[in-house]
């Protein structure tokens, strides 16, 4: 640990109580205690199981137990997870009760009822464990200048990953404003290793615009022992593409036999699926192996988390909900399936085993193809080396700060002027020019719109004093109801059924609730299709309003393939260390030998490029032609080339037909031969490449493209263009993507740079479509492309070739589909309808 | 030319809820409806009820979009017929109104007639849209759906959403539920029978 001076002495009843339990404080945490006491903020870095919680509250215990509580909330502590909340007011009672200290804890979530938040109101706790979402309720309040009068420490947990989301971004304002209300507050910062604990630093004070940039105390905690990390070294085939993980099950049932409590983390919902199914397929012993996933049911979610802590467990398979936080008992073993995606997750999950700090968590890695195998060796090596991705921080959101202008305005009158300047106290906010946040409260008050119709019947109201008011106290009651910014995907409620039909509908309606699933899902399908949900095989029977019947089936094969890529793309750094590591044949020394041979092979009949270059090869197969780039960035900066590309490469007259993305490669094919195309220099790969497809190109996909919508959808949603949640009923998500759709279009058409849509492709650029790591990618290549002409399919492109069927093929539009279906179907039997309409009759003739 | 549920200022209608809806509503349905005029040429258009959104629509119309309008009716005969939305029109429109209108054999009205009398009838109301799936994908779109006796319209407004043609107020309108459902698509119309759509 970075050393701080601190000869703190606990007062008699703390040391006492140390003692009683036999145990030390840490140094982090006196040191803590010792900065805070000198009115310091301070971050404070420590891995999970290192006392971080205790030191944060600390500093307030030993403040409250020696003055006068009762006087208002001293202590404000903000977690990201409302159950975290709960379990940390929990833990807490227990020192406060054992050293008889008159403290009074509370939480606040979405589930605390409306009378105890008055109570709240007129008598706080001296400590409130709350939410963001809560914050900025409590914020926008005309009582919070007296609600926060006495507040002398702030504390916020799991700041690495608050920063990382729009949430962090409405942290930030709250906490603006908290500087201005209660200036006298220490921030404690608490967070997981991260690679740039400077950013946090910064992003956790108020800071001075346009002075050098203030930054809290660091101190870090003993990182303990290096975890023991292997990667499964199976004696099966490592596949060549697919994400299942089949082919290591029994070696994964013997690791789970012979560990103690071993959790298996996969990616997504449905690897998680598959992985427990196979797992009690081959399960004879009958271990209680169990599953846990955000989508079942939360009864029984609870229970698993019950059963674990009790010891009656033997394995649980599990996606990222049990990522953040809450301690789970006594994990001896931490089984990752599939790729890790990025080393800081990586050292999360690994951080589950073994929670106690002096002894190694042990983790396995089971990658599920053969790239995977050399991203689990990139991780492992960058675990042992103890180096992080670095996050990026979300900066500056026009949507979010809408929100909290309107949420100030709930608060009381407010000057323009004013709140601009509190805001660029806020690191997240500190670029925000005069002219965006006019632009925000304009939208605010009135739509932002060219034309000015709607300055009648505004929302704030100009008083003469220059200060702006809200209109009307309804649209207080329509702030309070959407505060927040995590817009969830609709999801349909699923009912396990005996289906029997009368008159071709289902008789009985009703069953036992399995869980959730998201909407697009169960829009993919049609009724009688079979998938896997549960840890079963289901057929979907009926879908009514939000609900979707389901029957057990005998079938078993699924016939929905269930993976839908992650949602966690591959991190910029762990790319890099795979691109070494194909580059020099020495870091290749530690891989299986299969996997070895497979990059031989490449090597002899293509090329491994070196790591700043990007290998473009092309080769015919079958009828078509193949252009494959091996880009490392990810399946969403891949597919947004894809789209570029055969934008592109249609006009460069390479008849495109389709592409497909993984995560670390893109095929592109058509009907010319891309061989010849270039060899005759009618197709330049670096023009192809060139960072302007970024400009208009870009634009004119992004027009008609769905992420673009569903990424607006979310910005209006936020920004309280429509409401989530209307006073009168709760309108559906179905409902709302169709009029958001319908706004998206109008408004691209006759307000290109109106705010929402600012906001929205700022999002889009950083998330569903990552432009920004195209761009990176884009410039990083300039020049450095090699090309290799081949006459067949090569070693390193069969993974992604591979994906050409599984995954749904891109570039192909849906009047094409249309008209296809229109010609089948309407060939069938002569009973089409009468031929009134043009195109659809011509494909029959 | 039959165009129905136009809705104009769906999009100011919000206002009073204090959801600002973009207000360029009016002006892209317009847009259509003035190029589509252009293109086809037609004598008379009968706009199928629901021409607007709410009976004070036109105090809130942009004066230049009610221009627009009325300089369409000065070179097309309009007939706006009443709809539930707006069963008094706006000052001012040009053209004439009517509740129902006869052309031949065809009866043209807003509401769709629930009785399953012998009459030809087109409606609208209903803003039908028709889903259809192939290879893993939903397709879905507004849509034209009849039988040999109805025809009921799609809706032609730039903020007006849909309602399955499954939906029992449609699909209940055709006997044993069998039709034909008329999908919009981007170049073209495409037609399919009842028991091939979701």
């Amino acid at each position: 640990m970075k050393n701080h001076p601190h000869h703190l002495e606990l007062p008699q009843t703390f040391a006492r109580w140390f003692e009683e339990r036999r145990w030390q404080p840490r140094d982090h945490q006196l040191a803590v205690v010792s900065l805070v006491q000198s009115g310091k903020s301070v971050l404070l870095i420590a891995p999970t199981g290192g006392g971080k919680t205790l030191a944060g509250f600390l500093p307030s215990l030993i403040e409250l137990s020696s003055s006068q509580t009762g006087r208002g909330v001293h202590t404000l502590y903000v977690s990201p997870l409302k159950a975290l909340a709960v379990d940390i007011a929990r833990n807490l009672e227990k020192p406060v009760v054992e050293m008889n200290l008159p403290i009074k804890i509370e939480t606040r979530t979405g589930d605390t009822p409306p009378h105890k938040r008055r109570r709240q109101r007129s008598a706080p706790p001296d400590i409130l464990i709350t939410t963001p979402e809560q914050l900025a309720l409590m914020i926008a309040d005309s009582h919070a200048p007296h609600l926060f009068a006495h507040l002398r420490v702030l504390v916020l947990d799991e700041l690495h990953a608050l920063v990382a989301s729009k949430r962090g971004a409405l942290l930030s304002l709250a906490l603006a404003r908290l500087a201005r209300l209660a200036p006298a507050a220490r921030r404690i910062g608490l967070s997981a290793t991260v690679a740039k604990p400077e950013m946090l630093q910064t992003w956790m004070v108020s800071q001075n615009f346009p002075n050098e940039l203030d930054r809290a105390e660091l101190i870090t905690g003993s990182l303990g022992p290096l975890p023991e990390l292997a990667i499964l070294k199976s004696v099966e085939r490592v596949p060549w593409a697919g994400h299942s993980a089949r082919y290591s099950i029994g070696e994964v049932y013997e690791a789970i036999k012979a560990a103690r409590l071993a959790l298996i983390f996969v990616n997504t919902r449905s690897q998680a699926e598959v992985i427990f199914q196979e797992l009690w397929r081959i399960n004879d012993e009958t271990l209680p192996i169990a599953l846990h996933h955000g989508s079942l049911d939360v009864a029984q979610r609870r229970k698993v988390e019950a059963a674990m802590a009790q010891g009656r467990l033997k394995a649980v398979v599990a996606t990222s909900t049990l990522d953040l936080g809450i301690d789970w008992g006594d994990v001896d073993l931490v089984i990752n399936i599939g790729a890790p995606k990025g080393s800081s997750r990586l050292i999360q999950r690994i951080g589950r085993s073994n929670h106690r700090l002096d002894e190694p968590s042990r983790a396995l890695l089971v990658p599920s193809n053969r790239f995977e195998v050399l991203e689990c060796e990139a991780a492992r090596v960058a675990v042992k080396e103890r180096v992080q991705d670095s996050e990026r921080m979300t900066m500056k959101k026009l949507d979010v700060l809408a929100q909290h202008v309107l949420g100030t305005a709930v608060g009381g009158p407010f000057r323009p002027s004013e709140l601009y300047d509190e805001i660029r106290s806020s690191f997240v906010y500190r670029s925000l020019t005069r002219e965006e946040f006019d632009a925000t409260v304009e939208f605010v008050a009135t739509g932002g719109y060219a034309l000015k119709s709607y300055e009648r019947y505004a929302k704030l109201k100009l008083l003469p004093d220059g200060r702006l008011r809200l209109a009307h106290p309804r649209f207080a009651q329509s702030y309070r109801l959407n505060v927040g910014t995590i817009v969830e995907d609709e999801m349909l409620k699923i009912r396990l059924v005996k289906p029997r039909r009368v008159d071709g509908k289902l008789a009985n309606l009703g069953g036992r609730l399995l869980g959730e699933v998201e909407e697009w899902f169960v829009n993919s399908m049609s009724i009688g299709d079979t998938f896997i949900f549960a840890g079963e095989v289901l057929r979907l029977e009926a879908v009514e309003e939000l609900t979707a019947f389901v029957s057990r089936t005998k079938s078993s094969e699924p016939a929905i393939p269930s993976y839908y890529g992650g949602k966690f793309p591959l991190s910029t750094y762990l790319a890099r260390r795979v691109r070494e590591m194909l580059a020099e044949p020495d870091k290749q020394r530690d891989l299986p030998v299969q996997v070895r041979e497979w990059l031989s092979l490449q090597r002899f009949a293509s090329v491994l490029p070196r790591a700043d270059e990007m290998l473009v090869e092309t080769f015919p197969r079958g009828s078509k032609h193949y252009l494959v780039c091996y880009p490392f960035e990810g399946r969403l900066a891949h597919q947004t080339l894809g789209m570029l590309l055969t934008r592109r490469l249609e006009r460069a007259g390479a008849q495109p037909l389709g592409f497909v993305a993984n995560e670390y490669a893109l095929a592109v094919w058509g009907a010319r031969d891309f061989n010849l195309l270039i060899s005759s220099a009618r197709l330049r790969l670096a023009r192809l490449f060139d960072q302007d497809m970024l400009g208009d190109d870009l634009d004119a996909w992004l027009a008609g493209s769905m992420l673009m919508k569903r990424t607006f959808r979310n910005c209006a949603m936020i920004s309280g263009l429509i409401e989530r949640r209307s006073i009168a009923k709760q309108k559906t998500g179905r409902q709302m993507t169709v009029s958001s759709d319908l706004i998206f279009d109008v408004l691209r058409s006759h307000q290109p740079d109106h705010i929402l849509l600012r906001a929205a492709w700022d999002d889009a650029a950083e998330g569903l479509i990552d432009a920004r790591r195209l761009a990176e990618l884009l410039a990083r290549i300039r020049g450095k492309i090699v090309h290799r002409a081949l006459d067949r399919i090569s070693p390193l492109s069969v993974p992604v070739m591979l994906e050409i069927g599984r995954e749904p093929v891109h570039g192909e539009a849906d009047d094409k589909l249309l008209e296809e279906a229109a010609r089948l179907l309407m060939g069938e039997a002569g009973t089409g309808p009468p031929s009134l309409v043009h195109k659809a009759e011509a494909g029959r003739g | 030319m039959l165009v129905a549920d136009l809705h104009f200022e769906k999009g100011s209608s919000y206002l009073q809820k204090g959801l600002y809806i973009p207000p360029y509503d009016t002006r892209s349905t317009l847009s259509m409806l003035e190029g589509v005029t252009g293109r086809l040429k037609p004598r008379r258009i009968v706009c199928l009820g629901d021409s607007f959104h709410d009976t004070a629509a036109g105090e809130r119309i942009e004066p230049t979009d009610l221009e627009r309008i009325r300089r369409l009716g000065e070179m097309v005969d309009v007939f706006w017929l009443t709809g539930n939305h707006d069963p008094r029109l706006p000052q001012g429109l040009g053209g004439r109104v009517a509740a129902e209108l006869a052309l031949g054999p065809l009866n043209l009205r807003h509401l769709p007639r629930s009785s399953l009398s012998s009459e030809l009838e087109i409606a609208g109301h209903l803003h039908p849209v028709a889903s259809i799936s192939r290879r893993g994908r939903r397709l879905t779109s507004r849509s034209f759906v009849a039988n040999d006796q109805r025809l009921i319209m799609p809706a032609f407004g730039a903020y007006t959403g849909g309602l399955d043609v499954w939906a029992p107020e449609i699909s209940s309108l055709f006997v044993e539920g069998r039709f034909t459902a008329w999908m919009i698509g981007r170049a073209a119309v495409y037609g399919f029978s009842s028991r091939h759509l979701d």
